[in-house]
């Protein structure tokens, strides 16, 4: 038996009864931290809803809740209060299911594993026979544009070329959704603008829906089809802008008036938030 | 003052003269010079120890000269490998073995439980921290004055150095880390395997390298305490008695070859090992 | 922006299933008292097994039927069972002369009547007392230890300071740590004893030369633990080594500086109880542990051993006090 039909199997059958393009449904959730300090209520009646296809991100001051509430996405925090479906099924069956794809703000490849071993990892754990895992890390390879380094440790690449791999490591066993937590929070502007444009390319190709954290304005206008603007202290969801830009994106986009009359609402946006803070 | 102590000193000097030119010169960076300096100074302190024996006519019962340790050392082979037989590989290595799988069994079992951990951890870390070269009357009255005594002192004293080693690098990883394995609803074993046991590794193997040392101290102390008439430490006690000091000097130099290479083995495996690890890149 | 919502910010948010109500307290001695009970609980079920052929060898003496009554059957035999079939004993291998293996409470009783109880009598300083013994053992521990590590800090400043010493003896200084020093402990106190130097300076000498290595390897760690951006801001304000070293050297390397202490404590005991076993001595906690292995006595290696450990543990202890007190001040401690 093919894993691969074991594990997609799920996904495919929740994607068949609810027959809808929705991927992401949040309704009224809620999620508390009970700290040392007291309660931190890290979310408070979030709604959101996102498409099949779509490229969200969400975009806020640290503690709004952005990480947050993309790892209740990815079933690494339980929300206490309101509703969440992935694909159809609750978070965590989405997780068994193996419905997603997450990368985080390090790359976190393991230093003892080559960059091709890396990408093996989720492949051996999901039980992928070896030709398959073979196929798969030549295939993620050639979408990072990493060709010929398969053979490479971590620790002898670029940051840039490592948070790449960590990229390819979640796209192996194409899951049809990709969580990313500031993936390139800690590289270089040009670097990071090299990889925008690949990951957008990327997005084309593959048409996955890809959730976004970021704290970079003109990166969340340039990737995004809708840019969530968060806002903490009660972390919530104050604006939820709509990408009028095309799905076909050079750089210098970024000039038009368009993009930046977009880039102007989000900061708004942003503002408005911090007027509630303070 | 005696000529032979006189040139054993200027040797020192001479010595010592060209180690600081060498060290401040140009080629202070490269490997030769890096091994080139500590050598002469060892060969120094040899030349001048001879010296003031020679010179200084010091007697044989309080310092015997190097010349006169080595040729004991020559002369005593046969009776050398068998103390060495008897203490360091029925003793030493068993026990390290024994006590190394112990702690690391313990260790996986410790580490599913954190009530378990936080209880152990502080008591492990107190353990390790005891002279418990003292349990060896027991142990000797225990299983008897043959090797097997001594590799249990050996087992009690490489346990927990080891335990607290291996259950600390168990909990080595980050939480990213974890969290990756998470999303990929990995297994217990399964992250146990791939993700735990090799970030453990580095602090597996300090815990290894500790534990040499204190391999061969417990079963050479152990032989204080009533052995068979061979053994490193039954040796030294015995020959320290008659006041035959080339013969212990001739088995401290045994001791200090075999400790020596048993912690460089380790070493060389901790490196194959864990050669991913920052400490151990350089060259790759 | 105070509290940060990344995973990493806030500690002990997630509902610990077990104790998360506890005092923090409570939540770190609990288990440690747990699993000591444990340990006590393991102890004396292995005490019975241990004890129980002495124990039928004194019954049958004292004209009781045991089974089986043949001697040499029952050191063939399975001691658990023995146990089994003789279970009216078990008492009474908790209350032996020479146990193969006392009870705790066994042990803490002799260390009463050898310590409290005479200090009661006023005899607390008479030889037969363990205080006695344990200040032997602890005045070569002290004067070992410091020795050592006065010794220990001058020369990881000179290698600090001196690249002919750095290269010449570093390497050595690493090396001899993998080496079983311990092993020479017996010739070094004859050899003393035989150019005229006897009592408490044989054996700290081997509890510095024990103690003396680890502390120069852990303060050359800690000397050189300033990174590059540190020393050269030192260096633009055209400082002096002397300065360097007063102001950022010495005070870099506190942690290290502990850390190594505690370990040369640990080496230094270790190494005056080795000290005091080769040439039959007659004073100090080595030489108890040997008198009562020569004689039998498992009560008084016991309680030898017991008071080694608390010993080890009050002076580690002191020196980690310390070390919280000094980094706390310092603005060093987590």
């Amino acid at each position: 038996m093919d894993p691969r039909m074991k594990t997609d199997s799920p996904v495919a059958a929740a994607r068949a009864e609810t027959a809808s393009p929705i991927v992401i449904a949040a309704r009224k959730l809620d999620l508390t931290f009970q700290t040392n300090d007291g309660p931190v209520l890290a979310l408070r009646d979030v709604n959101l809803t996102v498409n099949r296809g779509d490229f969200v991100s969400f975009i806020g001051p640290s503690g709004c809740g952005k990480t947050t509430f993309l790892r209740v996405v990815g079933a690494l925090e339980h929300p206490t209060g309101g509703e969440i479906t992935v694909n159809g099924m609750t978070p965590d069956e989405a997780r068994r299911a193996r419905a997603y794809g997450y990368v985080f703000q390090a790359a976190g490849l393991y230093p003892w594993r080559t960059i091709a071993k890396n990408i093996k990892l989720p492949l051996e754990i999901m039980g992928y026979s070896k030709d398959d895992q073979e196929r798969q890390v030549e295939r993620v390879l050639k979408l990072v544009d990493l060709e010929g380094f398969g053979n490479k440790f971590p620790w002898q690449l670029s940051g840039g070329m490592q948070q790449r791999a960590s990229i390819a490591r979640a796209l192996a066993f194409d899951a049809d959704i990709l969580l990313m937590d500031e993936p390139f929070g800690a590289l270089d502007e040009i670097v990071r603008d090299h990889l925008n444009e690949q990951l957008l390319a990327l997005w084309a190709r593959t048409g996955k829906t890809i959730g976004f954290v970021t704290h970079s304005i003109p990166e969340a206008v340039y990737l995004s089809t809708r840019i969530v603007v968060m806002s903490p202290r009660p972390g919530r969801i104050t604006d939820v802008i709509e990408s009028t830009l095309p799905r076909e994106r050079p750089l210098e986009i970024r000039d038009t008036p368009e993009f930046l009359a977009i880039a102007h609402r989000v900061r708004e946006g942003l503002r408005a938030g911090h007027a509630y803070d303070e | 003052m005696n000529h032979i102590f006189g040139w054993s000193i200027a040797f020192l000097i001479f010595a010592t003269l060209l180690n600081v030119a060498m060290a401040n010169g140009e080629g202070r960076d490269q490997a030769i010079t890096r091994l080139l300096v500590p050598t002469l100074f060892g060969i120094s302190l040899l030349v001048f120890w001879e010296g003031l024996v020679r010179g200084l006519n010091v007697p044989g019962v309080i310092l015997p000269a190097p010349t006169a340790i080595w040729e004991r050392f020559l002369a005593s082979t046969s009776i050398l490998r068998q103390d060495f037989i008897q203490t360091f590989v029925k003793g030493a290595l068993s026990g390290y073995v024994m006590g190394a799988a112990a702690a690391f069994v313990v260790a996986l079992l410790v580490d599913r439980s954190d009530f378990l951990r936080r209880g152990l951890l502080p008591v492990g870390n107190f353990m390790a921290a005891l002279p418990i070269i003292g349990v060896a009357p027991i142990l000797v009255m225990w299983f008897g004055f043959d090797w097997q005594s001594k590799a249990a002192v050996v087992v009690v004293m490489v346990f927990f150095p080891i335990l607290v080693n291996t259950v600390e690098g168990l909990r080595a990883t980050d939480r990213m880390q974890r969290d990756l394995m998470h999303t990929y609803a990995a297994s217990y074993w399964q992250s146990l395997l791939k993700l735990r046991l090799p970030a453990a590794m580095p602090f597996i193997f300090n815990g290894l390298k500790v534990a040499t040392t204190l391999a061969l101290i417990g079963a050479i102390v152990a032989e204080f305490f009533g052995s068979p008439i061979r053994g490193m430490g039954f040796r030294i006690s015995t020959e320290v008695g008659r006041l035959s000091l080339d013969m212990v000097w001739a088995e401290i130099l045994v001791a200090a070859i075999a400790g020596s290479a048993f912690y460089g083995f380790v070493a060389v495996i901790e490196r194959h090992v864990t050669f991913w690890h920052p400490s151990q890149r350089r060259g790759r | 922006m105070t509290s940060e919502l990344r995973p990493d910010a806030a500690p002990a948010r997630h509902p610990t299933p077990a104790g998360s109500r506890m005092l923090p307290i409570l939540r770190s001695v609990v288990p440690v008292f747990v699993v000591l009970a444990a340990i006590a609980a393991l102890w004396y079920t292995a005490l019975v097994p241990m004890n129980i052929r002495e124990s039928l060898t004194q019954a049958e003496r004292a004209g009781a039927v045991v089974d089986p009554p043949n001697a040499i059957e029952r050191r063939d035999a399975n001691a658990i069972g023995l146990v089994l079939k003789n279970p009216a004993y078990i008492a009474d291998t908790l209350r032996q002369d020479r146990p193969r293996l006392p009870g705790p409470d066994q042990v803490w009783r002799e260390l009463w009547a050898t310590t409290g109880a005479m200090v009661l009598e006023g005899k607390g300083l008479s030889k037969r007392s363990l205080l006695y013994h344990a200040w032997v053992t602890l005045s070569a521990t002290v004067l070992g230890f410091a020795i050592g590590t006065v010794g220990g800090i001058a020369l990881a400043v000179g290698i600090v300071h001196s690249r002919v010493m750095n290269m010449a003896i570093m390497p050595w200084a690493i090396a001899s740590q993998t080496i079983p020093i311990l092993a020479i402990a017996p010739m070094i106190i004859v050899v003393l004893n035989s150019i005229g130097v006897t009592g408490l300076l044989p054996k700290a000498l081997i509890s510095a030369y024990l103690c003396f290595f680890p502390v120069t390897v852990g303060m050359v760690k800690g000397l050189r633990s300033p990174d590059a951006m540190q020393l050269d801001l030192l260096h633009t304000y055209g400082a002096s080594r002397a300065q360097t070293f007063w102001k950022l050297r010495w005070p870099s390397s506190m942690p290290y500086f502990f850390t190594s202490m505690k370990i040369g404590m640990a080496a230094a005991l270790v190494g005056a109880i080795v000290g005091e076993m080769p040439t039959g001595a007659v004073r100090g906690l080595g030489a108890r542990l040997l008198a009562g292995s020569y004689y039998g006595q498992t009560v008084q290696i016991w309680s030898a051993l017991f008071a080694a450990a608390l010993l080890a543990a009050v002076l580690v202890g002191i020196i980690g006090a310390l070390q919280t007190v000094t980094l706390k001040r310092m603005g060093m401690s987590q």
